[in-house]
């Protein structure tokens, strides 16, 4: 996939030092016949986040400690001992936690908060040598599909500046897309790494629920998020999903299922032909973006030409994963963020004049206002008179869902559709009316309502240069094949720029 | 689903969140047009359909009842908006 940045910057202002590398062994490639060091790398980078800073892609920068590690990692290498990571410039989003370091989920109600401890995902990938330069912006708690309701301001698309880059993981979608770190972590309950990713024309993973250990992530809707990487190449997201995922003491609900080696075992063997599914609404329905429709029929075209079958498939529930994603996630919600109440740690309302009213006022004023509405919607579903009629019949239509799509993919071995109904919209777009920011995750909410992996890769730009992205979904614990398959999808599927 | 302006209140104090009476309008259109929204789901028969509960197919997944101590008091305390050197300090309870 070429440099998106020739839309908007011009060769002369980008550092010529700073190659476009795609794959984590290009920069590793470098890096041994000396080409490169780390602290040449990280220098860089810092150097792209500087220039960029009206992206605002980043909350804070870890300059002096980033750098340290570099040096760290520099000797490492040259001792022959350096982890399998070394080399990655990494950045993750603000829900992360990397001990004594900042995290606040984009909200008021955490300023000044500091993590004692370090999240088993960044854990795993900092134990073999990745650096993490900074963590990023993103809509506050997760919530959002536009990175328009973070407490550290709006984050701007690179394609275009004056449109979104998605959300939540949106600051991840962008740095990696603006080449401010070579891959970034994104958490994703409904579509928060994979629909920034394809508004960004870059890679987005979400796995399996329960593939990789929740622990360290500051919790949305804990029966949905699941930690996924954000990266040029498949090749890549492969790579650090396997150093991530498997068993971990701190949670409980991670599968303790063996991680299979996914970054060995990516090529797709051309003589393997599948059976693909695609939404018939998604390349049908007229709410979808024509140049998406076009873009994946396109896709669905080639894929048949390459002897796969490939075949329009009914989900008559898919509108319902919307409502009930609304109602269980907002209600874990209302019950994981209740934790912020001023007393322990974060922000505290000095207005203040018992407990009471030191838990409201500190959180009514640290809290923004999507999060408030979000809180009381769970609130309200969670509620003695309405729990049954909207929590419960959520839940059960939920496994309405998952036996549907589990059923699909016993029939298919894929099943793809675009991201999104149409490319990044302009900031301020939606911001009143949620139901029309919520109908943005469409098509992702799915694998998260299933708990199934998915994955979103570039597929070609609108015509006004706007990236297009395709996801691909296969069953839980499938990651495997659906790793190879998209890396051979992303290789051989004809995009426009490429032709 | 209609919500007035008591039953907003009432969720509002459930959830420890102040309602301004300049948020309400606003607050309570929002809302009823989301839950309106999420009724859609009365149109699926889930008739003897049981909820789904757990996403996992790990099964109590236990460790050894040993008691381990992760976080230092000073650690614990360290991010405390107000504190001393042993506690967390609060607003005055009892009376």
């Amino acid at each position: 996939m070429p440099y998106r940045l020739c839309f908007c910057f011009s060769e002369d202002n980008f550092p010529p030092e700073l190659k476009d590398y795609q794959t984590l062994a290009a920069i590793q490639h470098d890096l041994k016949t000396g080409v490169s060091t780390c602290v040449e790398l990280v220098r860089l980078y810092l150097a792209r986040i500087e220039a960029e800073q009206h992206l605002n892609a980043f909350v804070e920068v870890y300059s002096s400690d980033s750098l340290q590690r570099a040096e760290e990692i520099d000797a490492k290498l040259t001792a022959g001992t350096a982890g399998r990571l070394a080399g990655l410039v990494l950045g993750i989003k603000d829900v992360l936690c990397y001990a004594a370091h900042g995290v606040q989920a984009g909200s008021k109600i955490l300023d000044n908060y500091k993590s004692p401890f370090t999240a088993t995902a960044v854990q795993r990938l900092l134990d073999e040598d990745a650096i993490i330069i900074g963590r990023q912006n993103c809509d506050e708690f997760a919530m959002g599909s536009s990175n328009e309701s973070s407490y550290f301001g709006v984050v701007r698309n690179a394609a275009d500046r004056a449109r979104v880059p998605g959300g939540s993981s949106g600051g991840s979608a962008v740095a990696v897309q603006a080449g401010l770190c070579h891959a970034s972590l994104g958490s994703d309950t409904g579509g928060s790494v994979r629909q920034p990713a394809a508004f960004c024309g870059v890679v987005g993973l979400k796995p399996s629920y329960g593939r990789v250990s929740r622990w360290g992530l500051i919790a949305y809707a804990s029966s949905f998020d699941c930690i996924g990487p954000i990266t040029k190449s498949v090749e890549d997201a492969a790579l650090l999903l396997e150093i991530m995922a498997g068993a971990d003491e701190f949670d409980s609900t991670v599968s303790t299922k063996q991680v299979p080696a996914y970054s060995k075992s990516r090529t797709w063997n051309e003589s393997q032909k599948v059976r693909i599914g695609y939404l018939r609404e998604s390349v049908e329905s007229e709410a979808v973006a024509p140049a998406i429709r076009q873009r994946t029929l396109e896709v669905i075209e080639q894929l048949r030409e390459q002897g796969h079958t490939v075949e329009p498939v009914e989900m008559p529930l898919l509108k319902y994963g919307l409502p009930t994603y609304y109602i269980l996630t907002t209600a874990e919600a209302s019950s994981n963020l209740a934790r912020f109440d001023g007393v322990r740690y974060g922000y505290r309302s000095q207005q203040a004049s018992d407990l009471e009213s030191l838990y409201k006022k500190s959180r009514t004023e640290g809290f923004g206002e999507e999060v408030r509405r979000r809180i009381l919607l769970g609130t309200f579903v969670l509620s003695a008179n309405y729990y049954d009629a909207y929590y419960t019949k959520a839940q059960r239509v939920r496994k309405l869902i998952r036996s549907e799509t589990e059923q699909l993919l016993t029939r298919y071995d894929f099943l793809i559709s675009p991201v999104t109904p149409t490319t990044a919209f302009k900031l301020g777009e939606k911001t009143d009316d949620s139901l029309q920011m919520y109908l943005a995750d469409i098509f992702t909410v799915g694998a998260n309502v299933a708990g199934t992996p998915a994955i979103a890769i570039p597929n070609g730009l609108d015509e006004n240069g706007l990236p297009i992205g395709l996801q691909v979904m296969t069953q839980a614990f499938e990651e495997e094949k659906l790793l190879s398959f998209s890396q051979y999808m992303s290789a051989t599927i004809a995009t426009p720029e490429k032709v | 689903m209609k919500i007035d302006r008591e039953a907003l209140h009432k969720v509002a104090h459930l959830a420890r969140l102040e309602v301004k009476p300049e948020e309400e309008a606003a607050l309570l259109a929002s809302m009823e047009s989301v839950l309106t929204w999420m009724e859609q789901l009365d149109e699926v028969d889930t008739e003897g359909v049981e909820p789904l509960t757990h996403m996992t197919d790990e099964v109590n997944n236990w460790r050894e009842d040993v008691a381990k101590n992760a976080l230092s008091r000073e650690d614990g305390l360290g991010n405390a908006p107000s504190h001393d050197e042993t506690y967390i300090k609060v607003p005055k309870v009892i009376e």
